[in-house]
C-alpha cells in the first residue's frame, strides 16, 4: 500500500506499460499545460509582491497532479478545487483572468465558464469533498455520465467532512474521484504529525473503496490512474481515493514562510533535480524526439503572451462597486438588505445641530 | 520602565504568564508550535513549555474543540487558537451542545473551562471567509462567555481572567488590531473582569457602543463630531458581550438620552438589537430620539476588493450620531 505507482521515471524513462492509453498529442499537451500554468503560478507570485494582488496559495512542484488529473476529465464533470488548485481549474477551462481575478479580490474571479462545472475555490478544509459526493449522487441519480472530482491536501484528511464523504460515496456508490495532493505539509504541520496512518490512500479501506497512492510528480501516472478510475466511476462501479504524493517548493501561502518549519533550501534543490514534474516529462519528450530548445522557447514565448493578456483583460475588469454586495445574496432581496442598500449608496451628510 | 506592547504580543505575554503560572494550562491548535500561528500568538511557547503543553494538532477543529472538552473536564485548562472565525464553524457542534451545556447537563458536576481563542473581523484584506464577525452565534447560546477586547491593555487583562474562569470563554481577537497600534502594557500578571464594559470616554450629548475594531472607529467619530458639531460623546468599549454589562449601558443613556451602537457584524440579529432592547427595558423614558445601529450589512462580508465598503466607517457613524442628536 505504502509503494507508489509510478510510470515515468525521475530520469525520464518509462517504468511501467503506457497501455495504449497515451498518444504523443496528449503527452506533448502535458507538458505545454505544465509550463502554462507554473507561469502562471510564478507571475501570481510577483503581482503579489508588487502589491496587484492579494494573498496568494502557490502550487509550483504540483503540476503533474493538478495537470494530469484535470486533463483526464470530460466537459460535462464537476471541478471542486481548493484555494490551491487553479492549475487544475485553468486546464479544465477556467479562464486564467478570472483566476487572477479572484486573487485581486474580486467576488467575479469564481464564475466558471457557462459549459463547465468548476465550483469556486474552497476555503474551508475538505468542506467542499461532500459536496462532490452529491453532484455525482445526482449525475448518478440522473443517468448522466459524469465524474466529480473533489481536490484536498494531505491536512483535509483529518477533517471529519473527509471521513463523512468516503463513507456516503461508498454507501451510495457515486461516481466521485477523491484527489489528495499530499504535499507533506499542511501548512506548518508534517504528515507524520497529521496522521499515524502510514498513507491516506490507505483510509480506502475503512469504507471499502478503491484507493491508490501515486507518485504525484508523474504526470503519466496520475493519469492513466485517473482515467482507470473514472470508468470504475461512470460504469456504476463507485468512488477512488487517489493520494498523489507531491511536494509543493514554496511557501503555503505568499502570507507564510517556510523556513520556519522546513528545510526550504535543501528539499527544493534535490526535488528540482530529481523529481521536478516539469523536467522528468521535457527529459522523456526529448529523448523521443518530440521536444527541443526552440519548441521550449517557442512555447515560453506563446505562454508568457497568454498570462499577459489574461493579465490585462483581469486589470482592466470594472472595479467592483459598493452595491455588488448586495448582488445575488438571495434570488429576492429581502426588504431588509433593500433598506440597507439604499442606506449604503445613499449621499450622505444631515446638518443641523441638536436641539 | 513603561514598556508599549502591540495587542499580539499582549496575548502572546497572557499565555506565557499563565503556562508559567498554572500547569494545568495546555495550548492546542493547528501550527501554533513551530509555526507559532498564523498570526504568531503562540511564537516560541512551544520551545519554552514543550509540545505537550503547546500542542500542534491535525487539522480537525471538531478534534480539537471535543478534545479540549474532555481535557478540561479531567483536570486541564485547554487554551485552544482557531485560525480564523470562519474556520470554527466544523467544531461549532462541539461548542454549543457541549461546551456551552456541560455543566447544566451534568448538574454541576462536570465544567469546561476552557478558552477558544479566534482572530476576527475585517479590514486585512483576507481572502473569502477570514473576515467574518458572528459574534452573534456564541452569544446567543446560553453557558458561553464571549469577550472580545479592543487594545493590548485589555486583551492581556481579559484573556489571563478569561484562562481564570471556570466556564467555557469564547475569546474574539480583533484582526485588524493586532499590530495597529502599541499601549503601554503592565509586566505583572493582572485580570480585566469579564462582564465589564470601560467608558473610555466621558460625554454629554450621545452614547457610542462598541467593541474590537469597531471601537476605534467609534473613538474617531467621537473626535471628530466633537470638534466639527461641538457634540460630546460617550464612547463606550463593551468588551465583554456575554454577559453583557447592563449597569453601564443604562448609565451612560440615562446621562445622554441618545444612544449608537456600532458593530461589524451584520445587522440583522447582531448584537446592537440586543442592546437597544435591553435600553428599551430599562431606560425608555430616559431617550430622546431612537437608538441608531451603524453595523455591517445582510450580506457575506464581501471579497477585498469592496471590504471596505461592508465596514462601518467613522463617516457613516458620525452620520448615525448626527440622526439621533437631530431626531
Ligand atoms: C476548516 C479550516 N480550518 C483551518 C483552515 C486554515 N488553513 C488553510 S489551509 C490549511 C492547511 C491545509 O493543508 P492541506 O489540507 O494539507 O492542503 P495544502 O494547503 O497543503 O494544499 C489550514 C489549516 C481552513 N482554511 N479551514
Amino acid at each position: 500500500m505504502s509503494s507508489l505507482y509510478q510510470v515515468l521515471s525521475p530520469a525520464g524513462e518509462l517504468v511501467s506499460d503506457l497501455k495504449g492509453l497515451l498518444d504523443e498529442a496528449t503527452m506533448i499537451k502535458m507538458y505545454e499545460n505544465m509550463v502554462l500554468v507554473r507561469q502562471f503560478d510564478r507571475k501570481s507570485i510577483n503581482l503579489q509582491r508588487q502589491g496587484r494582488m492579494g494573498t496568494y496559495a502557490p502550487f509550483e512542484g504540483q503540476e503533474a497532479s493538478q495537470v494530469g488529473s484535470a486533463m483526464a476529465l470530460a466537459p460535462g464533470d464537476w471541478l471542486f478545487p481548493t484555494y490551491r488548485d487553479h492549475a487544475a481549474a485553468i486546464v479544465h477551462g477556467q479562464s486564467m483572468a478570472r483566476v487572477f481575478l479572484y486573487w485581486m479580490g474580486h467576488m467575479e474571479g469564481s464564475i466558471s465558464p457557462k459549459h463547465l462545472n468548476i465550483m469556486p475555490p474552497c476555503v474551508p478544509i475538505a468542506t467542499q469533498m461532500v459536496h462532490a459526493v452529491g453532484t455525482a449522487w445526482a449525475s448518478k441519480l440522473q443517468n448522466e455520465q459524469h465524474v466529480s472530482i473533489a481536490y484536498f491536501g494531505d491536512g483535509a484528511s483529518s477533517e471529519g467532512d473527509f471521513h463523512e464523504a468516503l463513507n456516503f460515496a461508498g454507501v451510495f456508490q457515486t461516481p466521485t474521484i477523491f484527489f489528495c495532493q499530499n504535499n507533506g505539509f499542511a501548512i506548518s504541520v508534517p504528515f507524520s504529525q497529521q496522521s499515524a496512518s502510514k498513507t491516506i490512500a490507505q483510509r480506502s479501506a475503512a469504507y471499502d473503496i478503491p484507493g491508490v497512492r501515486i507518485d504525484g510528480n508523474d504526470i503519466f501516472a496520475v493519469w492513466l490512474t485517473m482515467k482507470e478510475a473514472m470508468q470504475r466511476a461512470l460504469e456504476g462501479k463507485g468512488p477512488t481515493l487517489i493520494e498523489a504524493v507531491t511536494f509543493r517548493y514554496g511557501a503555503h501561502t505568499t502570507a507564510d514562510d517556510p523556513k520556519k518549519y522546513r528545510d526550504q533550501e535543501i528539499l527544493s534543490e534535490e526535488w528540482r533535480q530529481e523529481r521536478d514534474p516539469l523536467q522528468r516529462l521535457r527529459v522523456f519528450l526529448e529523448n523521443q524526439g518530440l521536444w527541443n530548445e526552440t519548441k521550449e522557447d517557442e512555447l515560453m514565448a506563446h505562454v508568457n503572451e497568454q498570462i499577459d493578456a489574461a493579465l490585462v483583460e483581469a486589470e482592466s475588469y470594472p472595479k467592483s462597486k459598493p452595491e455588488d454586495m448586495f448582488k445575488h445574496v438571495y434570488a429576492e432581496p429581502s426588504w431588509m438588505a433593500t433598506e440597507q442598500e439604499s442606506e449604503l449608496v445613499k449621499p450622505s451628510k444631515q446638518e443641523g445641530i441638536p436641539a | 520602565m513603561k514598556r508599549k506592547l502591540t495587542m499580539i504580543q499582549a496575548i502572546t505575554e497572557a499565555m506565557d504568564q499563565k503556562l508559567a503560572d498554572d500547569s494545568r494550562i495546555m495550548l492546542l491548535g493547528e501550527d501554533i508550535g513551530v509555526n507559532g500561528g498564523v498570526f504568531r500568538a503562540t511564537e516560541d511557547l512551544v520551545h519554552k513549555y514543550g509540545p505537550d503543553r503547546v500542542v500542534d494538532t491535525p487539522l480537525a477543529e471538531a478534534g480539537i474543540i471535543g478534545a479540549a472538552i474532555g481535557l478540561a473536564m479531567n483536570g486541564k485548562i485547554p487554551v485552544v487558537e482557531i485560525q480564523f472565525l470562519a474556520f470554527i464553524y466544523p467544531g461549532f457542534e462541539q461548542i454549543v451542545s457541549h461546551a456551552a451545556r456541560m455543566r447544566y447537563r451534568t448538574r454541576g458536576q462536570y465544567h469546561v473551562p476552557m478558552v477558544i481563542r479566534t482572530p476576527y473581523g475585517a479590514g486585512i484584506r483576507g481572502p473569502e471567509l477570514h473576515s467574518e464577525s458572528v459574534e452573534t452565534f456564541f452569544a446567543h447560546v446560553p453557558g458561553l462567555k464571549v469577550v472580545a477586547p479592543s487594545t493590548p491593555y485589555d486583551a492581556k487583562g481579559l484573556l489571563i481572567a478569561a484562562m481564570e474562569d471556570p466556564d467555557p470563554v469564547i475569546f474574539l481577537e480583533p484582526t485588524k488590531l493586532y499590530r495597529a497600534f502599541k499601549q503601554e502594557v503592565p509586566e505583572e500578571m493582572y485580570r480585566v473582569p469579564i462582564g465589564k464594559a470601560k467608558v473610555v470616554q466621558e460625554g454629554s450629548d450621545v452614547s457610542i457602543f462598541a467593541w474590537g475594531a469597531m471601537l476605534r472607529v467609534a473613538e474617531d467619530a467621537a473626535k471628530q463630531i466633537e470638534r466639527e458639531n461641538g457634540l460630546s460623546c460617550e464612547v463606550i468599549d463593551l468588551r465583554t458581550l456575554y454577559p453583557l454589562d447592563r449597569d453601564t449601558i443604562i448609565a451612560s443613556v440615562k446621562k445622554t438620552g441618545r444612544a449608537v451602537v456600532v458593530h461589524e457584524a451584520h445587522k440583522t440579529a447582531g448584537l446592537g438589537a440586543e442592546i437597544i432592547s435591553i435600553i428599551n427595558d430599562e431606560a425608555l423614558i430616559y431617550m430622546k430620539a431612537p437608538v441608531k445601529r451603524i453595523t455591517g450589512f445582510d450580506v457575506p462580508v464581501p471579497q477585498f476588493s469592496i471590504e471596505d465598503d461592508y465596514l462601518p466607517t467613522a463617516e457613516r457613524v458620525k452620520d448615525g450620531i448626527m440622526e439621533t442628536a437631530t431626531f
